[in-house]
């Protein structure tokens, strides 16, 4: 018998192709490239220019999301709303995939989405493999006990080439989450808590495992939301050990195993947790029975508060000050007094089909405020059908909502959905940097259920009073 | 890549904290094919007014920054999103090493990889370096030194595998070429294909 190792320790042992030295770091294997139409033209330009093909386009899957409309798309005509620059982008992708052979969900496709939402819809997703993507949000996956991170485009380049990278072994975090949570609280809050306990780079250097009996009883798209979060504590990836919540979202999925692969998938996959006495670089732990609604009151996702506890005082820190005059909040007050002119139910981070159905039982039968604009942005086409057969949609357009097609969308503005100067969006996405949303918005990061909540209220709103559907 | 071993310059000074991505490039301007001419839209909300107009007060628009080639941020500098627009924007700006206490990974690595240098630093090298804006420092890439006006040497951490390619001049992706024997024999024999 070894010694006891973690789960990030056994993931990467699987993958290393030549171990590292001290003057060379390791090359890494890449099960799955996760590819879109951003921050790949530049790698498929350098192949082209090197004469190399895509090594291994059958581990890669291609998606259009950030720059993509969220209204439909049927023309060439349509595909300008986004402006050229983003149009152009576009056609580049399905020129690039066409080129090099790689399967891509453009928009005729009825698996389109956002690349973190559609491949652990497709089974690409899987436990034990290595994930990677020119997006930092890659980190997602790791909810399902893939190592998943974000790369560059230059290493975008280096996996299309050889389905390897270069990289230098990362340290262990170990979080354990105690407790449970109470109603009207969940992932989004626990992972903004994390991330207010352990700072915007806390995590620096580090993989994330997240453990402990808030995790075990987590759904899967909850545990999506807090692995995806994990960038924005610094940290390379964030991972939960597989469990049967794992194989029973995973069975069936149109690239999962089938038949004698899928048992003996399964086997390998439980072989994956971390070794009871493993030990991590470092640890934290954190009680989810103590938490709150969380909504983040300043200019990064560390910045966050309790929905109806005061803003701390930053004291002389000048970062700190001009953080809150660009949200225009006050130290020692909560945010619940601050108006809202738009509300965002979307992104990688909360936008699958139980963010939804969370966001619409707080809506269901109430309206959006007068002085609200409010878009719900499902993460996928699959889940906007899915979606609309339960009637979703139905709550979100009879409260005053606007229902899209799937995207990034406001999550980042790049596809012309932005939040206007000085606006402030309640938004269930990952990033409240300045002008990330619009030149000159605002943004606070909460739970689907707080966003729709605030949405009714027209000002930051705690969804507790709501949990009880009007009928 | 061309070979990196020495940058001298004067510094600029950024002090904010945790700047981030978004605020380096915003998105918007990341709808380009290419990695060329981004130096245009470096810190672009921070340089320019809603008219394209440049803002006085951003110290990047300052007499004084001109031909720095050295910029000094805040803690924990280049945090959010992996666009490598990051690096390819303040390279073609004319920046060519950043320096603070803390560099965020993936912008850490994007850097490494198109030969701008990220420097950590200790707090009090930085309280120094962010108080006396427009030093002139030296950076010594072979020895991973940086060089204060005093004379003091200070060392910074680097990959030793990173400080290699940029000192010589070696494309990664060569390297990782070679390894193809390697990476042909590991799909070959692992247990399970994914």
């Amino acid at each position: 018998m070894g010694a006891p190792r973690t789960l990030f320790e056994k993931v990467w042992a699987e993958h290393v192709v030549v171990e590292e030295t001290a003057d060379t770091p390791a090359v890494l294997y890449v099960d799955l490239h996760l590819i879109h139409e951003v921050t790949t033209p530049q790698a498929f330009a350098l192949l082209r220019d090197k004469g190399l093909p895509v090594r291994r386009p059958d581990l890669t899957l291609a998606t259009m999301d950030h720059s993509t409309p969220t209204t439909p798309v049927s023309t060439l005509k349509d595909l300008l709303v986004v402006g050229e620059g983003a149009a152009a982008q576009i056609r580049q992708m399905e020129a690039n995939c066409a080129e090099f052979g790689v399967e891509l969900h453009g928009f005729d496709s009825a698996h389109r989405g956002i690349v973190h939402v559609i491949g652990p819809e497709l089974g690409a997703t899987q436990p034990g493999k290595t994930i990677v993507c020119g997006d930092s949000h890659t980190s997602t996956h790791g909810a399902f006990g893939a190592l998943a991170f974000g790369i560059g485009t230059t290493e975008v380049g280096h996996v299309l080439a050889t389905q390897c990278l270069l990289q230098r072994k990362p340290k262990t975090l170990g979080i354990d989450v105690s407790g449970s949570f109470a109603p009207g609280v969940g992932a989004k809050d626990l992972i903004l808590a994390i991330i207010g306990q352990i700072g915007v780079d806390g995590g620096t250097g580090h993989v994330i495992e997240y453990q402990g009996e808030a995790v075990s009883v987590m759904g899967m798209d909850e545990r999506m939301t807090v692995c995806n979060m994990s960038i924005e504590a610094g940290a390379r990836a964030g991972m939960i050990a597989p469990d049967e919540a794992t194989f029973e979202y995973l069975q069936g999925r149109l690239h999962s195993p089938t038949g004698d692969d899928w048992d003996s998938a399964v086997s390998r996959w439980r072989s994956l947790a971390s070794d009871a006495g493993a030990s991590f670089d470092r640890s934290v732990s954190i009680s989810a029975s103590s938490l709150e609604p969380m909504v983040t009151f300043g200019t990064n996702p560390g910045m966050v508060v309790g929905v109806n506890e005061p803003v701390p005082d930053g004291g002389s820190d000048a970062s700190f000050r001009k953080a809150l005059d660009y949200m225009q909040v006050e130290s020692g007050k909560p945010l619940t007094d601050t108006a809202v002119d738009v509300v965002f139910v979307g992104s990688c981070t909360n936008s699958r089909l139980s963010d939804l159905q969370q966001a619409a039982d707080v809506m269901q039968g109430r309206k959006v405020a007068d002085s609200v604009r409010m878009l719900v942005v499902p993460g996928s086409q699959q889940i906007k059908k899915a979606a609309e057969e339960i009637g979703l949609d139905k709550v979100f357009r009879e409260a005053g909502a606007d229902w899209r097609e799937s995207g990034c969308s406001m999550c980042l503005g790049m596809n012309g959905d932005t939040v206007g100067k000085g606006q402030l969006c309640v938004s269930t996405s990952n990033r409240n940097f300045v002008g990330r949303q619009g030149i000159g918005a605002r943004t606070v990061l909460a739970s689907p259920m707080t966003a729709a909540a605030s949405a009714i209220e027209g000002r930051v709103a705690d969804p507790r009073p709501y949990l009880q559907r009007v009928n | 890549m061309l070979a990196i071993t020495r940058i001298q310059s004067r510094t600029t000074v950024l002090p904010t904290r945790d700047i981030d991505t978004d605020q380096i490039i915003p998105a918007r301007f990341l709808t380009t094919t290419t990695r060329e001419g981004l130096g245009a839209y470096l810190f672009n909300d921070l340089r320019f007014d809603a008219n394209g107009q440049a803002r006085p007060d951003f110290v990047l628009n300052q007499a004084a920054a001109d031909g720095c080639a050295v910029l000094v941020g805040g803690n924990n500098f280049g945090c959010g999103s992996s666009r490598e627009h990051a690096p390819w924007a303040l390279l073609d700006y004319g920046i060519r090493a950043v320096i603070s206490t803390e560099i965020a990974d993936i912008f850490r690595n994007n850097s490494l990889k198109n030969g701008l240098i990220p420097i950590i630093v200790n707090a009090a090298t930085h309280d120094f370096l962010l108080a006396n804006p427009g030093v002139e420092v030296a950076i010594d890439v072979a020895d991973s030194t940086l060089t204060l006006p005093d004379g003091t040497v200070v060392k910074f951490p680097i990959d030793g595998f990173a400080r290699y390619c940029l000192v010589e001049g070696v494309d990664q992706l060569g390297y990782l070429h070679q390894q193809m024997d390697d990476i042909r024999k590991f799909e070959e024999q692992r247990p399970w294909t994914p």
